[in-house]
């Protein structure tokens, strides 16, 4: 199982601050169980956010979350977040990061080492388990990284922009494997980009949000089977639907933006 | 034919002789720095242009190594065994009490820095006072020490104590609230504890600031027992330099000073190892 129930969700970093800001309002939407939905939205627009908030690192100032019908009190192993930067820890070898999750939960070594070995060679990385962080490139830390949420047995991987670093075939590489491990898994994936092409590819559904405060803009199902042509004249049609929304939606930003500043000029 | 399958065969060995060579020549430049001072300081003495009661060539004070073993007891002049190289306990005495030290003073800090990191209240309390005392020099410490430990290894030890302690506490804190968000994040995602992230996090993301800390300190504390041997603890190679002087021995106090500024770099080369070895993952991904 992996649902989420977003309900009239608010998140305001720094209450009572002066730097006091608005990153989401009034955000209600739901990820069905297996369901791959892609957020994207111009910078800003609290996608991070929302993915700290649902995995429980942050709470919100405002509305619920459930997931399989519960509130979210905190981060759980169940779900779990792939960061942009790769979050390896440089200390560990590859193989001992795959395992820390179960290290945490006193699975003794040896046991531990096995069940990372699995995935390890599941991501392709076995020949490197005993390399560090630091051997391997961007792709491939990124590779473990999700080999060890996929050790703890999550059942949603929540991903903020995970392959934003990497070059344009790593990257494309990146997609495919994503969607190896994610069809027939059942798992459940929110995936946060800016990359339209990205979005059209991987996803299901794909959940377009306002510039700042982020506000639920659209959501659209995409219905095109796997694996998808990106030079099909379907993809181009979603393409220039999405770029058309964002297009709208990053020059409103743009143009607060400036208004925002002149008036800050202005004061002074 | 020959001569290029030999070249052939020598190929994989090639960083390696590449890295002799280049120990040769780094050897080369020290022992040509060094040679000059010596060879000036031998040639103006052979010259009779300096007082060499005063300034004795090392050629001397080398020698006469055997002759001062006496003076570089424990207890200096008490217990004189001949041909005994007894220079090594003086030697000893000064490292024992760098050493302990260190490793006290490193323990203190880490726990008063992490006790900072958690509770709030801790680090209001004693961070004002830590901060005042940091930038006392552990020499200055000397006087309180010897009249608090006594003209023993307690005084001295005490001294390279503060003068690891409070710097170490400052920069422990410091690297613990400067650690890397994502790396906290991560462990929290994973389920990590509060107990868990200290320990399989933060430790071992400061460590190498900290070892950096404790190796720049490591000279003050170094002198620090120096200086201490030297006004008050009556032995060590800080007490030797002093007798020679007081007895008129110049001879014993360059073999003392030589001594003194060898074991100090060797140390540092002990200390440079071990940070390599243990924070190999730092050094190699700054490269």
């Amino acid at each position: 199982m992996g649902e989420i129930v977003c309900t009239n969700v608010t998140k305001v970093w720094g209450v009572g601050t002066a730097r006091e800001v608005a990153a989401l309002e009034n955000v209600s939407f739901s990820v069905r169980h297996g369901e791959f939905v892609v957020v994207i939205g111009p910078s800003g627009c609290g996608k991070s956010t929302l993915l700290m908030l649902l995995s429980g690192l942050e709470m919100p100032t405002g509305g619920t979350i459930t997931y399989n019908g519960k509130p979210i009190t905190g981060p759980d192993a169940d779900r779990s977040l792939i960061f942009q930067q790769p979050s390896l820890f440089p200390w560990r070898s590859t193989i001992d990061n795959v395992a820390f999750g179960l290290q945490l939960r006193g699975v003794p070594r040896k046991e531990r080492r096995q069940q990372a070995e699995k995935f390890l060679r599941q991501v392709g990385l076995r020949e490197f388990a005993n390399k560090h962080p630091h051997e391997l490139s961007g792709g491939m830390q990124q590779r473990a990284a999700i080999a060890r949420a996929l050790c703890l047995g999550a059942d949603v991987l929540l991903m903020d922009e995970p392959f934003a670093a990497l070059d344009v075939q790593t990257r494309f590489h990146m997609q495919s494997f994503l969607l190896d491990i994610w069809q027939g898994s059942g798992k459940t994936v929110v995936f946060v980009t800016h990359h339209i092409d990205e979005a059209v590819y991987l996803a299901d559904r794909v959940v377009i949000f306002t510039a700042r405060p982020g506000r639920l803009l659209d959501s659209v199902d995409i219905d095109m089977p796997r694996p998808r042509n990106i030079i099909s004249p379907d993809f181009e049609r979603y393409r220039a639907l999405f770029v058309d929304r964002l297009r709208s939606e990053v020059t409103r930003a743009f143009q607060e933006q400036e208004l925002a500043e002149m008036l800050d000029t202005r004061i002074k | 034919m020959s001569a290029r399958a030999a070249a052939a065969l020598r190929v994989p060995s090639r960083a390696s002789s590449l890295r002799f060579r280049w120990f040769v020549v780094e050897a080369g430049w020290w022992v040509l720095s060094v040679g000059i001072v010596i060879g000036i300081w031998e040639i103006t003495a052979a010259l009779g242009l300096i007082n060499t009661i005063i300034l004795p060539p090392p050629h001397k004070f080398v020698a006469e190594i055997r002759d001062q073993s006496q003076f570089l007891m424990p207890q200096p002049g008490v217990t004189a065994i001949p041909l005994h190289f007894a220079v090594f306990t003086a030697i000893g005495a000064s490292l024992r009490r760098v050493l302990i030290g260190l490793l006290l003073g490193s323990l203190a800090a880490v726990l008063t820095g992490s006790l900072a990191f958690y509770l709030r209240i801790f680090r209001n309390l004693t961070f004002p006072t830590i901060t005042m005392l940091a930038p006392i020099a552990p020499a200055a410490w000397i006087p309180l020490a010897i009249l608090a430990f006594g003209m023993g290894d307690g005084a001295a030890i005490f001294v390279v104590f503060v003068g690891i302690y409070f710097t170490l506490t400052l920069a422990t804190l410091n690297n613990m609230h400067n650690v890397d968000q994502l790396y906290v994040n991560t462990a929290r995602v994973l389920g990590a504890s509060r107990r868990q992230i200290m320990w399989h996090v933060i430790f071992p993301a400061i460590l190498p600031n900290l070892f950096v800390v404790i190796r720049m300190n490591f000279f003050a504390a170094w002198m620090g027992v120096l200086a201490a041997e030297m006004v008050g603890v009556r032995s060590g190679l800080g007490a030797v330099v002093v007798m020679g002087r007081q007895m008129m021995n110049m001879n014993l106090t360059f073999l003392g000073m030589a001594i003194i500024g060898l074991v100090g770099y060797l140390l540092d080369v002990g200390l440079g190892l071990l940070q390599k070895r243990m924070l190999w993952w730092r050094s190699a991904a700054r490269v």
